[in-house]
């Protein structure tokens, strides 16, 4: 089985509006999977969906070849999450973070020392492992996160604009790590508004008003849509579905 | 997958120690209040009746009926205040609240009882209170009757029949609080109600707080339980209230002199149980609640039932049975009869099952029901 996620007219309804409309992707083990889209698009519903934190209103699909209705617990245990905001305990030092999840996740005593010995370096949070989590600045909490979204060496790893917010310095670590991951074939699912970083990735997802707009290699894209770059691909396919959207609308 | 992984457990209960130990000012609140509050309510709550003011209309001074009043005065239950020469006096103090009873002694008081005749006198009492006014009532009764045997024996003896005998009299024992003191009965409960709100209020936030904070997303993408979460959650917090219900028990023997007749051990064990049911109780607060204001909303909510339909301030057994009903859904009304039974009549386990069964049971459906509602879902 080579597929990390693989969902079919995943569909999200909160009362009338519709959140997430019958999304259909799959995500190749090993790859980069770059979700772009707006804001307000229905990006962090599907991640959340595929994270098991909420419960689609119809359609399937499988993370890791669990359902994402019924086996989320399963899902938990093996993957890694990043939220948008950050949100690991503030007055909590960065090793007593670490300490914590490592204790649920059920790291043993060795495993933690030297998980957390490899992230804390990883992260390049040496030297602030007595330091409050709150006192960190933007881009060294996001590695902090990372950090102990990685403890349990998850086999999927979702980060929800991970770099939104994060100094050019801070996010070109961050994407070193990323692709460090990929290199030792852990999947990654992330979602960004800078298309720098979306140029990176192996395959990428333009998601807007919760409908999958288009999906391909990053090259693929560009050429398909006879465009210069990401960012003209990223601009067109929302002009014309707004403006299919606004036909639509009069025709009604 | 569904069972209780004690790592997990653990790894909140020294999560949960680090940030109490780091919130100084919460904490403090939480040692310091029940004590504050104990000092303060303990003179407060008193319902012993005492010193009521008596106005006093002597119609026929002489040494006769000045005896009388100081027959009243000398029970200090009531004090003479005012001395007043007519009805419409006497009625406007009454109005003004400035004397709650009125003693009205007719003009043939002396002249009726040097002849041995009856004579009447008259006690005008303010029954908007109806505790003060049926204290001040059964002891004037008490007063006069027993002023009128003495004058009845006096007047036998005159005729030389000598000592009167009565024919039935009543023989009291007081048991377990043999003064009648309130505060030996008030004590104790104001023990509990002071633990129970401080305490519940320790937990209503917990939950809430990770929500509001945004940490509760990451949590619930871990495969951590919500009881692993919950006991992990409540277990510091029973330390601490230990800690605290210990400093508050001291004050209630030392310095208010209610002494514990009963097992102390027996004591602690059972009120690290009610420790555990407020706890659960606030947790529960915490899973309905989407913000800290409506957690605290809600657990101010549950002080009135808890002091009126607990037995804390009225006796349960004259509620109606619905009503009573309603009090076992408050934790306090099992630990108070605990409290009291151990405090004031020094019971052991076996006279107290029911109360220890009823607060096991509740704090398992509290708990029941907060994993019930708790979901690790974002929604």
């Amino acid at each position: 089985m080579n597929v990390a996620i693989e969902c079919q007219q995943l569909t999200k309804r909160f009362g009338e509006r519709t959140a997430v409309n019958q999304l259909t992707l799959t995500v190749p083990k090993g790859s980069i999977y770059g979700f772009l889209g707006p804001n307000g698009s229905g990006k962090s519903t599907t991640i959340r969906m595929l994270c098991g934190l909420m419960t689609p209103t119809t359609g399937s699909g499988t993370v890791l070849g669990y359902d994402v209705m019924t086996q989320s617990e399963e899902i938990k245990q093996r993957i890694g999450y990043m939220s948008q905001k950050f949100s690991l305990y503030e007055d909590l030092t960065v090793e007593e973070n670490l300490d914590f999840y490592a204790g649920v996740y059920q790291l043993g005593a060795a495993e933690r020392k030297q998980r957390k010995a490899e992230l804390i370096e990883m992260a390049g949070l040496t030297g602030r492992e007595k330091q409050l989590a709150g006192s960190l600045s933007g881009g060294w909490k996001q590695r902090l996160a990372l950090s102990c979204a990685l403890l349990h060496k998850p086999e999927l790893l979702i980060l929800d604009e991970p770099t939104a917010g994060v100094d050019p310095v801070s996010r070109r670590i961050f994407w070193d790590v990323i692709h460090e991951l990929a290199k030792q074939g852990i999947t990654v699912l992330v979602t960004t508004h800078y298309m720098d970083e979306a140029q990176t990735c192996d395959w990428i997802g333009f998601i807007f008003f919760g409908n999958l707009l288009a999906e391909g290699t990053p090259g693929e894209l560009i050429e398909r849509m006879e465009a210069n770059n990401l960012e003209d691909v990223f601009i067109e396919l929302v002009r014309r579905e707004e403006a299919r959207q606004a036909a639509e609308g009069g025709a009604r | 997958m569904k069972r209780f992984v004690w790592e997990r457990y653990w790894s909140v209960v020294k999560k949960e120690v680090i940030q109490i130990k780091r919130d100084r000012p919460s904490l403090a609140i939480a040692l310091v209040m029940p004590l504050m509050l104990l000092f303060l309510f303990g003179y407060a709550v008193n319902t012993d009746v005492s010193d009521i003011k008596m106005a006093v209309w002597n119609q026929s001074p002489s040494a006769a009926s000045r005896e009388l009043v100081e027959q009243f005065v000398h029970t200090e239950i009531f004090q003479a205040t005012a001395s007043v020469s007519g009805y419409r006096e006497l009625e406007a103090m009454l109005d003004e609240g400035t004397v709650d009873v009125g003693l009205v002694i007719g003009p043939d008081y002396t002249r009726k009882k040097d002849r041995g005749e009856p004579a009447h006198i008259q006690l005008l009492i303010n029954g908007s209170d109806p505790n003060i006014a049926r204290t001040a009532m059964s002891n004037a009764q008490l007063i006069v009757q027993h002023q009128a045997i003495a004058l009845q024996e006096k007047n036998l003896q005159k005729q030389g029949l000598g000592e009167l005998q009565l024919p039935l009299e009543l023989d009291t024992r007081v048991l377990f609080n043999p003064n009648m003191e309130s505060i030996v009965f008030n004590i104790p409960g104001l023990i509990g109600l002071i633990m129970q709100n401080v305490t519940m209020i320790l937990t209503a936030f917990s939950l809430v707080r990770e929500k509001e904070r945004g940490t509760m997303e990451q949590l619930v993408v871990t495969p951590i339980r919500p009881l692993e979460l919950m006991l992990g959650k409540i277990t510091p917090y029973v330390g601490v209230g230990l800690f605290s219900f210990c400093l508050v028990l001291l004050v209630g023997t030392a310095w208010f002199g209610v002494p514990v007749k009963g097992s102390i051990g027996l004591l602690v064990a059972l009120s690290v149980l009610f420790l555990v049911t407020t706890l659960l109780l606030g947790i529960f607060i915490s899973t309905v609640a989407k913000t800290q204001l409506q957690a605290m909303q809600m657990a101010f909510a549950l002080i009135l039932p808890s002091v009126l339909l607990s037995g804390f301030m009225f006796p349960r057994d004259s509620m109606p049975v619905v009503i009573q009903w309603l009090g076992g859904l408050v934790p306090l009304t099992y630990f108070l009869e605990i409290l009291r039974g151990i405090f004031l009549k020094g019971v052991g386990a076996e006279a107290l099952w029911k109360d220890i069964v009823g607060m096991g049971a509740f704090s398992l459906l509290i708990l029941a029901v907060a994993i019930g509602r708790f979901r690790k879902k974002i929604e």
